[in-house]
């Protein structure tokens, strides 16, 4: 199958090097200490930050740090055929907890010790690097609930079809089977928190595809922070009495 | 390598909880308010708000105290939070806006019962772990200050029971958490009103957080935590028996006994009273939603305003009377800004 048109086009009319548009809304849980909603093209994920707060199982209580909880859920209605996945699907588990240490890397969680951060991310809609749109989400709604945090964590994947090095891969170009490369970024640090490949690739091709994914997440980095000041000044400007 | 096509969208901003169905003429008026606040504001436009991993410039090189929500990395000092930076002399800090409570001694704070466990309740007060309220730092019912005995910690639920809101002051943190205290007449159980939750940066901390509006006939407590307590007015018991009680404590048991007793019997709150606690909780709502700073003045205008356009308590949290709100309080900032 063809994924990049002579012209140098993609199937969904994009060039190589170009990212879907995104948008992200913070404070879309009304109830949820900080909440966003953060949309990849096609692909929409919610995620709802709780705590930090009490620990609900004493026993995995630490003195020192707080406990960081991810959940992942994939809405029934996320995907093209309707189906009723089990809770707890060993590929929810994987990305759970993917998402659960990228975040926990960025959290200062020494400074809130015996509590407890729990994370949601829930995906409304599926268009391929749902993984990358939970992280994005997630560093959103931790900024909201006012969580000290080292950098922003930035995510973005990139893959490799046709000889073409591919950034943002939806759906269909995700499921050719190629290889595709998820980076999480630390844009502030210049550190890479999680990088993830399924299927092989040539060593320097690799890093191409990687460099490629890195500066994805620097456009989408400089995207949320916008996101954020502005959200910050609004509400900056109503509090002030 | 070439540059990444990116397309960077207007971002909307949207008010949190704020999903009412604001008509053309409602949505301008909004519109206009929010710039209106936002040209009055001192900080908002500044370039004063940070967010995560931004780098606080620094004005002056020499020894800067870094405060919170600050890190140091490679000799820069960089905001770990969303927020307002804030400059005290070589202090520097990140005010945070939308966070949980973060408990300074002293402040009066709300809380719901989650647990009574040995000598102690635990409170639910909006921070990080619950706080500790210890049977020890709490005037008995009773008023007699002794030791607590086993049978006082067998009848602590008869003090509070779960889910019971409680208002405190906030003793300190010690080993095991956070403490809080209760030893005055004025802290203690919250009957008959409403706990209202908002974001505890909405509350400015002052001297003043328990109020009695006489001519509603109704308590306002804001908590520093963000809980707001509604409820009908209790007239505070006599503080004197602390002092009094040493020389005869018997005497003073038996009374306060019979007190309570009789207090059981009358348990209700007329109608007007309870239409004017519904009535100040949606203004709170409102003010709430459109994360307005909160206090009784404020408050009270906002209450005012609905009665004096004859606003019904369920029309409050419509969208005719948000926009209303909005507009009124750039009123009140833009006339408090000219006298000042």
């Amino acid at each position: 199958m063809e994924f990049v048109t002579p012209e140098g086009l993609r199937l969904d009319g994009r060039r190589p090097r170009e990212l879907r548009e995104m948008r992200a809304e913070i404070g879309a849980v009304s109830k949820a200490n900080g909440s966003a909603l953060f949309e990849m093209g096609n692909t929409k994920v919610l995620a709802a930050v709780y705590g930090p707060r009490e620990v609900q199982n004493r026993s995995q209580q630490m003195s020192n740090q707080a406990l960081v909880r991810c959940e992942y859920t994939m809405a029934n209605f996320s995907t093209g055929d309707r189906m009723r996945k089990p809770k707890g699907d060993r590929r929810s588990t994987e990305i759970s907890l993917v998402i659960r240490q990228t975040m926990e890397e960025c959290i200062l969680t020494h400074l809130m010790p015996r509590s407890q951060i729990d994370i949601f991310v829930q995906v409304l809609q599926a268009d391929g690097g749902t993984r990358s749109a939970c992280i994005n989400a997630a560093t959103l709604a931790l900024a909201d609930a006012g969580i000290p945090m080292r950098d922003i964590v930035t995510s973005c994947s990139a893959g490799y079809l046709n000889s073409n090095a591919l950034l943002d891969l939806n759906y269909v170009e995700d499921s050719a089977g190629g290889p595709d490369v998820t980076v999480g970024f630390l844009p502030k640090l210049d550190k890479v928190t999680l990088l993830q490949m399924d299927a092989k690739l040539p060593i320097d091709v690799f890093e191409d595809v990687m460099e490629l994914a890195i500066e994805g997440c620097k456009a989408i980095a400089t995207y949320i922070r916008k996101v954020m000041l502005d959200h910050t000044k609004q509400l900056e400007y109503h509090r002030d009495g | 390598m070439g540059n990444l096509f990116v397309v960077y969208p207007q971002c909307s901003s949207d008010m949190r909880g704020l999903q009412l169905s604001l008509n053309h003429t409602q949505k301008i008026r909004l519109e206009r308010a929010q710039e209106r606040l936002k040209s009055l504001s001192s900080k908002g436009n500044s370039d004063a708000s940070v967010v995560v991993a931004d780098t606080i410039p620094l004005n002056y090189e020499d020894g800067v105290l870094k405060g919170h929500g600050t890190l140091d990395l490679n000799g820069e000092v960089v905001a770990s939070i969303c927020g307002v930076v804030e400059r005290v002399n070589k202090l520097i800090y990140v005010r945070a806006l939308r966070a949980r409570y973060k408990p300074e001694v002293g402040d009066i704070v709300v809380g719901r019962v989650t647990e009574v466990a040995p000598k102690r309740w635990r409170l639910d007060i909006n921070y990080s772990q619950d706080a500790v309220l210890m049977l020890s730092s709490m005037n008995l019912p009773d008023g007699i200050q002794r030791r607590r005995t086993a049978v006082d910690e067998l009848n602590m639920r008869s003090i509070f029971e779960e889910n019971d809101v409680i208002c405190a002051e906030v003793r300190g943190l010690q080993h095991d958490g956070l403490h809080l205290q209760a030893r005055s007449q004025k802290y203690g159980k919250l009957e008959r009103g409403q706990l209202l939750i908002v974001s505890p940066y909405l509350i400015k901390r002052r001297k003043q957080h328990f109020h009695h509006l006489d001519q509603y006939g109704i308590d306002l407590i804001l908590g520093c935590n963000g809980f707001i307590w509604i409820g009908e007015h209790v007239d505070p018991k006599e503080d004197a028996m602390i002092e009094d009680h040493v020389d005869k404590p018997e005497q003073k048991g038996l009374k306060f006994e019979g007190t309570l007793g009789n207090q059981v019997q009358e348990v209700y709150t007329p109608l007007k009273t309870r239409q004017n606690i519904c009535r100040t909780a949606n203004a709170i709502r409102v003010l709430s939603t459109l994360g307005f700073i909160m206090t009784v003045e404020v408050i009270m205008e906002i209450v005012n305003l609905s009665i004096s356009l004859n606003i019904d308590v369920h029309e409050m949290l419509g969208s005719e009377f948000c926009v209303l709100t909005a507009e009124k309080e750039v009123e009140r900032r833009s006339s408090s800004k000219k006298r000042g």
